[in-house]
């Protein structure tokens, strides 16, 4: 599914990724901790293909092809979804036309017959009442006075109707109270099959109670130092950081 | 004075018709004024170096021209192809009330009626109307009886067949509480010079639907300008689509002669490549209770420029006046130009105006988002930005003109180069 060598990536001139190697296959779901500044987002970005995140060297092969000779836009229509910490508003644009398109362009993308409005509809709103937001949310500008909850939601809610094959959650549980963790968590745990992969980068383990991961990799310093098994974020959530040296003692997670 | 110039005025004296006292003043006029110097602020952003040589080959009648066709608008077209009136207007049957004459075939009876209108309503300042006054042999009359309400729109198109000057005009008359939808359409892409110019009489309680399709790209020069003198009660709805090429200029007059007259101005202009497009609009509010609402908007990719100046002139007496002026830009590249300019010059105490100019840039973050959920760079800018475009072409009367115009505006911004 997804393979990253001895991956580096700068943002303005920075080096923030310094060397990452993580292998996901089908079906494995792999949660990403770390302290703050860590690179967990610029790993998620750098892999959707963001402006401004620049790969330095290494690999990255999605489904045995080139990750870095594909436009942002293939790369989704190819099945790679980042669900966004922060998404961003766009008035102007309602919720409705904006995943209809992405629906449609991924649908293009597999020699599928783009979806009817009525089609569409009757999908987006069986994924609205999934993630538990009201339908009139389909209506509204793209994530526009959308609380922070609803926009994680709504992140969850275009997975669900893209489905994608390999899914990045960049802190998608921050920000949300015990109920909405539940509803993003329920929302990711229909989407697991044997064909489907998850990335999830969180800063607390809590998510974790609700998402049963297969492996979890400790992410410090632009690399991968430690991978372990779900009871890893069990340890860091009790010890903190200390573990990985002088310099993350007194780090909590 | 340009070598351009000089020739216009020694071809002008070559024209001799019904018209010839009013285009020897348009000619004297031009005399004195002499060419726009590049510091004229008219002319500040619009260099007139294009205009170099003229050809005067008018004699050869081409007509193996497409006519551009608005999918479910039957108008009556009359159409001028390298300045010249191919169509046959005794051939049109006209709805009743309406009137339509050639200028260069006017009878005797109608004179009177075309010398009151010529010239009167477009101010003389504008170099190319003196120009076009002094040059234009074909043109038409167009007139609505009162109390008389035309459906069938009357399209007035300008067609280019090979490198040559076109000077053509259009005199537009409606009767008190008369109705008329008049379209002018102009087109063409190969080298050549056009000036159109259209002056209209709105009277009382008359309604215009006015267009004004400027689609000059590429080699295609074009200055021209449509000029609106409201009488009391009398009602103008009009919109300017427009593209650039190497030099494309269209002024606009909407002159409040009468009270309570209403105005309703939008404007488009999509520049792609190295195009230019100048709109200079001068709103003159001479009476009281009148109300003006104009908007300018415009996208400017790669090379392109827009000049927009918009004029509002509100005069002592016209009191009660409402005004608004609005021009929103959004540039495409960091080559992309736009030159704007709203003004208010305001001598009435007791009015409302407003005007406002800005100018935006393509949002990355917004654009990151849709593309990151797989949606087509070039779908994801109209998605984006093609919504405060779509809101004007949205707001037009005729179903036929918004069906047709949005997929051509939306196409050609999508093809546009975002660097």
């Amino acid at each position: 599914m997804l393979n990253i060598k001895n991956l580096h990536a700068s943002v303005e001139e920075k080096d923030i990724l310094k060397g990452l190697n993580l292998e996901v296959k089908p079906g494995e779901v792999h949660a990403i901790m770390g302290p703050n500044g860590a690179g967990k987002s610029t790993l998620g970005y750098v892999l959707s293909g963001r402006d401004g995140y620049e790969v330095e060297g290494g690999e990255v092969l999605f489904n045995e092809q080139d990750l870095f000779e594909m436009e942002i836009e293939e790369r989704a229509s190819k099945g790679l979804f980042l669900a966004f910490q922060y998404p961003v508003e766009i008035p102007g644009v309602s919720n409705m036309e904006f995943m209809k398109e992405s629906v449609n362009a991924t649908r293009e993308q597999r020699g599928e017959e783009p979806l009817s409005a009525t089609e569409f509809l009757k999908k987006a709103k069986e994924a609205c009442k999934q993630v538990q937001l009201p339908l009139d949310f389909l209506k509204r500008g793209v994530n526009e006075g959308f609380s922070g909850g609803e926009k994680k939601r709504n992140e969850i809610m275009q997975m669900i109707l893209l489905q994608p094959s390999l899914c990045i959650l960049d802190e998608s549980d921050s920000g949300l109270d015990v109920d909405a963790l539940q509803v993003v968590a329920n929302g990711v745990n229909s989407q697991r099959d044997s064909g489907r992969s998850f990335i999830i980068i969180t800063h607390y383990q809590r998510l974790l109670d609700y998402i049963k991961p297969d492996f979890v990799h400790i992410l410090a310093d632009g690399k991968i130092v430690k991978s372990g098994d779900a009871s890893l974020a069990l340890k860091v959530e009790k010890e903190g950081y200390a573990f990985l040296g002088k310099e993350f003692e007194g780090v909590s997670a | 004075m340009s070598q351009w110039l000089t020739k216009v005025i020694d071809d002008a004296k070559g024209v001799d018709d019904f018209l010839a006292p009013m285009r020897q003043q348009a000619l004297s006029t031009l005399q004195d004024k002499g060419w726009p110097h590049p510091r004229t602020e008219e002319w500040r952003f619009t260099p007139l170096t294009v205009l170099k040589d003229r050809a005067t080959d008018i004699n050869t009648n081409n007509t193996d021209v497409e006519v551009p066709a608005i999918t479910g608008l039957t108008p009556i077209d009359l159409v001028f192809v390298d300045g010249v009136l191919i169509s046959n207007i005794n051939d049109i049957s006209l709805p009743s009330g309406l009137s339509i004459l050639s200028l260069s075939d006017a009878p005797d009876s109608a004179q009177a009626n075309i010398k009151a209108l010529f010239g009167h309503v477009k101010p003389a300042r504008h170099v190319f109307g003196l120009v076009n006054d002094a040059l234009c042999q074909q043109g038409v009359y167009i007139e609505v009886d009162e109390n008389c309400s035309v459906d069938t729109p009357v399209r007035i198109v300008n067609l280019v067949s090979k490198d040559c000057d076109s000077h053509t005009r259009a005199l537009v008359n409606l009767g008190n509480n008369s109705q008329l939808t008049v379209i002018e359409h102009g087109s063409a892409s190969i080298a050549s010079f056009t000036t159109a110019f259209a002056e209209y009489v709105i009277g009382k309680e008359a309604k215009l639907n006015h267009y004004r399709f400027a689609f000059f790209t590429e080699q295609a020069k074009q200055v021209g300008g449509s000029h609106f003198s409201l009488q009391d009660h009398a009602n103008l709805n009009s919109t300017l689509v427009a593209f650039g090429s190497e030099l494309s200029r269209v002024d606009v007059d909407i002159i409040h002669a009468g009270q309570h007259a209403k105005a309703k101005m939008n404007a488009i202009y999509l520049l792609a490549e190295g195009e230019l497009f100048d709109l200079h609009s001068t709103i003159e509010h001479a009476m009281p209770n009148g109300t003006t609402e104009e908007n300018a908007r415009g996208i400017i990719g790669d090379r392109a420029r827009a000049v927009f100046s918009g004029r509002i002139h509100i005069h002592r007496d016209a009191q009660k006046t409402l005004a608004e002026l609005n021009n929103r830009n959004l540039l495409l590249s960091r080559r992309a130009i736009v030159n704007t300019k709203p003004e208010l010059e305001i001598y009435a105490d007791d009015v409302q105006c407003a005007h406002g100019a800005t100018v935006a840039e393509i949002e990355e973050k917004a654009l990151y988002y849709l593309l990151s959920r797989g949606i087509k760079r070039s779908k994801a800018l109209v998605m984006l930005n093609f919504g405060f475009i779509q809101e004007l072409v949205n707001a037009i009367d005729d179903e036929h003109i918004r069906e047709w115009l949005l997929p051509m505006l939306s196409e050609r911004f999508a093809s546009m180069e975002v660097k």
